[in-house]
């Protein structure tokens, strides 16, 4: 997928925001493959330049979310007292929230468009890392190799960076593939309620909005962004089952 | 001569994993009679899955083949699942090492020897709960009506093993086979347990197997001593006689302990000589 | 010439008292514990599982904050947070090989922090000698410990304890974990380094044969007590004071059949 969307601009046959009016709506043809919108754009390469979108949409949020979420996490966990409690409960209340909702509240404080998007999704992406990391990072610092660097006087700084965290990576890693269905879907959600990358870009949750009109009459063009948000969320998921087989330990 | 309870005639023990084959136990054979007789090994020495494998309780992926696995008469490994549930338990019982993991932790202790017992015998609950307790007493449990009603974890290690012990025991097994039963246990706990077994199986004249990494443990306590090392059997010999043992392993073993009686400087590393590993087996005198 | 009278005691712990737990629940895993060490010796605290001996070193390590009673290192009082001098003088050899080093860290990298942290010139020439030191070669440097047997471990282990030159190493069950053989093997080699480093040991353990093998004196430990503190001749010849002592010695003995 991340090969389409890299080379949509070579797959897509026509220009993505060039409107015909005279040619709305038509089935699936020879020259626009998937049919076209209700402006009378190509489908299918709309659908092409929307995966590009919607990973972009994905990978910055996770790049923004894991660290963040690694950070607290593995800080709350290993220094535990004072510090632990008020990040937890910091962490408590972003998970009060179902995660659409909450980015739908940071949307609105921001304001629509992709940017506003991303983290408003990351907000509500990174606590359920810190929860992960902190739970690992419990049971790290019981074992021996801790207290080994512990006592060579290493600075909590370089115990949290250098050592509870390379253990962590992996299952933040597998969470967080596991948890990009879920994203994909809230940006979809976003786009669909006209809150995330704007008209005329062609974000799949905006283009099923769109095409909420024509379902009775041409199921198509909701049918194509529906699948399409469908596969890729299945595709990270059994991204994510696999990584976790791999990186299991108990397989290693 | 001791009639062998228990006949192994070139048993191998084979695992099948993701980088091919394992072969854990390779070609041995040996006879246990009504005597006790000790296996002992370092780990990957196969003296674990040997004692598994008598009661064909190996892991799933285990392939376990023999010219001739018999306890009295019975072919073990033609056996089918039913048969072997009527044999474990029994007539071939086994001690695990580590009480905190073999009992049930939910259950009071008394209860789970009683079941230990119903579940061969038609017996009711009153007659079997009797037996329960004079089995606490024979394992030298001097309140066995406190020690029936708790659990697992309120009892210390040596008590624990002393209550797995009962309840191997209760159906009177003409085969014990016992995996590092004291290893888990503190050093002043071991002779009171050790003698607890020693006194329960020779008084009913069972076999017994006990499986080790301590050679000193086992010479003491066993009348003869297998050594095994890769999968195979490197010596087979009296226990009175392991000072003069000629297999340089066992040797080697012997030295390389620490000893109070005899203070070394350097103790001796055992070299791993790689013809071991397919040599013939060395069979002391039998008694 | 006993090592009390001499005054280069190079640890001392003057009433130590560990409590955990608070309340009720409070346990007390060390009662009013004093003995003390002479730099050089080899110090060895035997006991039973629960007795309350790795408590005491993991509190002499620094590992343990809260104690009442105070420990002294070089006749200097400690606080109870410990500074990096201490630290540098001062190192620990765990008992499990398989816990005791990093999954994810090479070799060359566990060596290579404590030097960097206490600022040592030279690293990679420091890190081949103290891999020389400990019986494996330089090629081990870029092992990752899946990649090494048990004994291996402990040999990294020490190595790591070794390479900032401390004056004391604590070892906690050294050998408890490892197979009769490799046993062997790390035995000799904590004599000799012993020997080479004049470093001063301070041991603890459950098997008084091995105690006995590498310590000079010896103390007795049950319930969070020291009873009785012996020389490893002492023990030898069987000349325990306390009762339990002496269970401890008979036990150790071996099995005797009852008939």
């Amino acid at each position: 997928m991340a090969v389409i969307a890299i080379f949509a601009p070579l797959f897509a046959t026509h220009d993505i925001y060039t409107q015909d009016l005279s040619i709305r709506l038509q089935k699936p043809s020879m020259t626009h493959w998937l049919g076209t919108d209700e402006l009378g754009r190509d489908v299918h390469s709309r659908l092409l330049f929307g995966a590009r979108i919607t990973l972009y949409i994905a990978g910055l949020t996770a790049i923004i979310a894991a660290p963040l979420g690694l950070l607290v996490g593995t800080t709350a966990g290993y220094v535990g007292g004072w510090v632990d409690t008020v990040l937890m409960r910091i962490v408590d209340v972003f998970l009060a929230f179902p995660s659409l909702i909450l980015a739908l509240a940071f949307v609105a404080a921001l304001g629509p468009g992709i940017e506003n998007a991303i983290i408003a999704i990351a907000l509500a992406a990174w606590p359920p890392i810190a929860r992960l990391a902190r739970a690992e990072t419990l049971t790290i610092r019981k074992s021996d190799y801790i207290a080994a660097v512990r006592l060579q006087r290493a600075s909590s700084f370089r115990i949290i960076f250098g050592h509870v965290m390379p253990m962590c990576i992996s299952s933040v890693v597998v969470r967080v593939t596991l948890n990009m269905a879920s994203i994909i879907l809230t940006a979809a959600g976003l786009g669909f309620l006209g809150l995330g990358a704007q008209p005329p870009s062609p974000e799949w949750g905006a283009m099923l909005s769109s095409a909420r009109e024509f379902v009775l009459t041409n199921g198509i063009i909701a049918a194509i962004p529906g699948t399409a948000i469908l596969t890729v969320s299945l595709a990270f998921n059994l991204l994510g089952d696999g990584l976790r087989d791999m990186l299991d330990p108990r397989h290693g | 001569m001791v009639e062998p309870l228990l006949q192994v005639d070139d048993l191998n023990i084979s695992f099948h994993g993701g980088r091919g084959v394992t072969r854990a136990v390779r070609g041995i054979s040996f006879a246990i009679g009504r005597e006790k007789v000790g296996i002992v090994g370092e780990s990957g020495s196969g003296k674990s899955q040997t004692g598994r494998a008598v009661l064909r309780l190996t892991p799933k992926g285990a392939e376990i083949t023999a010219k001739t696995l018999a306890f009295d008469g019975i072919d073990l490994l033609a056996a089918t699942e039913p048969q072997m549930r009527k044999i474990r338990g029994k007539r071939i019982s086994m001690i695990l090492q580590d009480p905190k993991f073999s009992l049930n932790p939910l259950m009071r202790v008394g209860q789970q020897i009683v079941e230990a017992y119903r579940v061969h015998t038609r017996a009711g609950k009153a007659e079997a709960r009797d037996r329960a307790m004079a089995m606490l007493e024979a394992v030298n449990i001097r309140n066995p009506a406190r020690v029936f009603e708790l659990l697992p974890h309120e009892v210390s290690g040596g008590m624990g093993q002393r209550i797995m012990i009962a309840m191997m025991l209760i159906l009177e097994p003409d085969l014990i086979i016992a995996d590092e039963p004291t290893s888990a246990l503190d050093v002043t706990v071991r002779r009171q347990v050790l003698t607890i077994l020693d006194d329960l199986v020779s008084r009913r004249g069972a076999g017994l197997m006990f499986i080790s990494h301590d050679l000193n443990l086992v010479a003491e306590f066993c009348d003869r001593v297998l050594v095994m090392y890769a999968g195979r059997i490197l010596e087979d010999i009296p226990a009175r006689e392991l000072k003069h043992a000629q297999h340089p392993y066992t040797r080697a073993l012997l030295d390389s302990l620490p000893r109070l009686d005899r203070p070394v400087e350097m103790l001796a590393v055992p070299l791993r000589d790689p013809a071991w590993l397919d040599g013939p087996t060395i069979r002391g005198s039998t008694s | 010439m006993t090592p009390s009278q001499t005054k280069d005691r190079i640890l001392e712990t003057v009433g130590l008292r560990v409590t955990f737990g608070t309340g009720l629940l409070s346990t007390v895993a060390v009662d009013d514990v004093s003995f003390m060490i002479a730099r050089g010796e080899a110090f060895g605290l035997i006991g039973e599982s629960g007795c309350g001996k790795s408590t005491i070193l993991r509190t002499i390590a620094g590992l343990v904050r809260s104690y009442d009673g105070a420990l002294l290192f070089a006749n200097k009082e400690l606080p109870h947070k410990r500074d990096k001098e201490f630290f540098r003088k001062v190192q620990m050899v765990f008992q499990d090989p398989y816990g005791s080093l990093h999954p994810r860290k090479m070799v060359e990298s566990v060596l290579a922090e404590p030097l960097a942290i206490h600022g040592f010139d030279n690293p990679r020439k420091r890190i081949d000698a103290v891999l020389e030191a400990v019986g494996l070669g330089p090629a081990f440097r870029f092992r990752y410990p899946h990649e090494l047997s048990g004994g291996q471990r402990q040999r990294v282990a020490i190595a790591r304890a070794l390479v900032i030159e401390p004056e004391v190493l604590l070892l906690d069950e050294p050998t408890s974990a490892l197979d009769v053989s490799v046993q062997a093997e790390i035995l000799n080699l904590l004599k000799s380094l012993r020997r080479e480093r004049h470093v001063t040991y301070f041991m603890v353990s459950h098997d008084l044969a091995v105690i006995t093998h590498l310590c000079d004196r010896i103390a007795v430990m049950t319930e969070g007590r020291i009873i009785e503190e012996m020389t490893a001749a002492d023990v030898r010849a069987g000349r325990a004071r306390e009762p339990y002592t002496r269970t401890l010695l008979e036990a150790s003995a071996g099995y005797v059949p009852a008939s």
